[in-house]
């Protein structure tokens, strides 16, 4: 099964061209740019680039997969929008995966092959994923073996150092843990610090396999829309 | 060749709008809005309104597809507005735009709202005699703008300084007790006052004003004379006319701008007026324009209310005119400017 891959959960735009098959994923084709302002100019091309390397056409495609979030708002709609609009005009099914799975499935779920990337830190505890959510704060939630123990949320990050106390975390994991280091207290894997493609993949593999009806991308935004009216437009005349 | 089948997005501000035109003819206008959302706050919420338009584009968009009896198959090329507009807003439209098109493998084309306000008005009266002067009025805009060829070149004139027209009828309305948006009550209450009855002032039209403001606008001072005006009959504690204060201030407002955009007909010696926005779906600004015009030899075009507002037609109407001058599609990496200028058709 060709299956197109999407996220724009972080500062990080991902593309990539996957084929779900029985006995795991393949990834074919895959762009990573870091660049928060600019996911809306970069997904796009990105995708026609992944398809184009492996030689595959839109038509082709049987499922599209997406990082729903939690992100800051503007740049994760990029991803869910672009994944439902080509699931709409190809008639095929598109399914959501929390990015921060992905993040910590990493190769917590995996078969141990990578064990020689990045550090070992806390290879056997359980593992904070944590992105970064602007505006000081973190969306983070807590993994056992790749299965979460707790909901995605979003707090400042020594809350959430207090909120994980006595959890058993041993590890942290992704962007917002890079940064925050010093507050949280863990050691930090090297990698991933974004969602990898081949991760939200496998997340849906079932569902891609079972070709289970699409769901609708909806949003993990975790926060309340600021509710101040638009000041008035500039004129755009001067 | 047949003319064009063009899918146009808009998503600049609250309506979620796709619309399929065949040249000059309307085949579909779907729209969903988030404006009741909005109400509460007196204005529109970006992120709300962002939010909105995540969620009504897919269904938007097979409204529109089937209400048109086409599929995106049959399209040649897909329109979206670029901007200006709410950066959050438009970024959900062209992003939409861009996997339409690459999924259905077609030509995109990123195009100036302001533009589409005109361009729309080919659905209503066919092709738009170049020059013509356009008046483009809503919550967003009040620009007045020379158009010389709607696919290539837009010159502007002048544009508000302060609030835009749109604002005013909203604050307004506001103050008088009615609802957001405060356009259409406005233009109801008024029915029932006398627009002379009290003199609100025109903003920029004093001699002194026109020598470096010919053709822009100002609203602000109007809205607080309103303010003050209202203000002092309850400090006095007498009932507030509310007919005649809406209807002295839509004068006032329309005056002002019809005024201005037949000036600027005389000046560039040209005959015809376009109005668009949402503004023109008011009822004296038509009517107004239409008696001064007409002593003037100037046609005034003005398209049904339903195509002034924001909508999808008309990215889909000014996108056809592209395609039929054959001006090249835009890249699959444009990006959404909030503050597009009105010199830019299409990017
Ligand atoms: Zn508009």
């Amino acid at each position: 099964m060709l299956v197109l891959v999407v996220d724009s959960s972080t500062p990080a735009v991902t593309a990539a061209l996957v084929e779900v098959a029985d006995h795991g994923v393949a990834v074919r084709a895959e762009r990573q740019a870091v660049d928060a302002k600019a996911h809306g100019e970069l997904l796009a091309p990105a995708v026609v680039e992944v398809l184009g390397e492996a030689g595959v056409q839109p038509r082709d495609l049987d499922a599209v997969v997406a990082g729903v979030g939690p992100g800051p708002f503007t740049g994760l709609r990029v991803g869910l929008v672009t994944a439902a609009s080509m699931g709409q005009t190809l008639g095929i099914p598109t399914y959501g995966v929390c990015s921060l799975d992905a993040l910590a499935q990493g190769d917590d779920a995996g078969q141990g092959d990578n064990a020689g990337q990045g550090d070992n830190a806390g290879r056997k505890g359980r593992v904070l994923a944590a992105t970064d959510a602007r505006r000081k704060e973190i969306y983070w939630a807590v993994y056992d073996g790749g299965v979460p123990v707790t909901e995605p949320d979003v707090d400042l990050p020594a809350a959430v150092a207090e909120r994980i106390a006595g959890l058993g975390v041993t590890a942290a994991v992704g962007e917002g843990a890079h940064k925050y280091a010093d507050v949280l207290g863990l050691p930090v894997r090297d990698e991933p610090r974004y969602p990898p493609a081949v991760a939200l993949a496998e997340l849906a593999a079932q569902r891609v396999l079972a070709k289970g009806p699409g769901e609708r991308l909806t949003p993990l935004y975790l926060r309340r829309p600021d509710a101040v009216a638009a000041a008035g437009r500039k004129p755009v005349l001067r | 060749m047949t003319e064009p089948l063009v899918l146009g997005i808009e998503t600049s501000c609250d309506e979620t709008g796709v619309g399929v035109v065949r040249g000059h003819t309307l085949l579909a206008d779907a729209l969903a809005s988030s404006v009741d959302e909005h109400a509460r706050f007196g204005g529109v919420v970006p992120e709300v309104a962002s939010r909105a338009h995540l969620e009504a584009i897919v269904p938007t968009m097979e409204r529109a597809l089937k209400e048109a009896g086409v599929t995106l198959a049959d399209v040649d090329a897909i329109a979206v507005t670029a901007g200006p507009g709410l950066a959050g807003a438009l970024l959900v439209g062209v992003a939409a735009a861009k996997g339409y098109a690459l999924a259905a493998e077609k030509p995109i084309y990123g195009v100036n709202h302001l533009a589409a306000h005109v361009a729309v008005d080919t659905l209503e009266h066919g092709p738009l005699p170049e020059p013509a002067i356009a008046l483009l009025v809503s919550g967003g805009h009040s620009s007045l703008l020379e158009v010389d060829d709607l696919a290539t070149g837009v010159t502007p004139l002048g544009a508000t300084i302060d609030d835009a027209a749109g604002e005013a009828f909203d604050k307004v309305a506001r103050l008088l007790g009615m609802p957001f948006p405060g356009g259409p009550p406005i233009d109801r209450a008024a029915r029932e006052g006398d627009p002379g009855a009290i003199p609100f002032p025109r903003g920029l039209t004093a001699p002194k004003d026109l020598a470096a403001h010919r053709f822009d606008f100002s609203f602000s001072g109007l809205k607080t004379a309103v303010a003050r005006w209202v203000e002092a009959r309850e400090r006095l504690g007498e009932p507030v006319p509310v007919a005649d204060v809406a209807a002295s201030f839509q004068e006032a407002v329309c005056d002002v701008l019809v005024t201005k955009a037949v000036d600027a007909c005389r000046d560039r010696g040209i005959e015809t007026l376009v109005i668009g926005g949402g503004v023109a779906a008011n009822s004296r600004l038509r009517a107004l324009a239409e008696e001064r015009c007409a002593r003037r030899g100037i046609t005034v075009r003005a398209p049904r209310p339903k195509l002034c507002t924001d909508n999808g037609a008309m990215v889909a109407a000014l996108g056809a005119h592209l395609v039929a001058r054959g001006v090249a599609p835009s890249r699959l990496d444009l990006p959404a400017d909030s503050a597009m200028p009105l010199t830019i058709v299409s990017v």
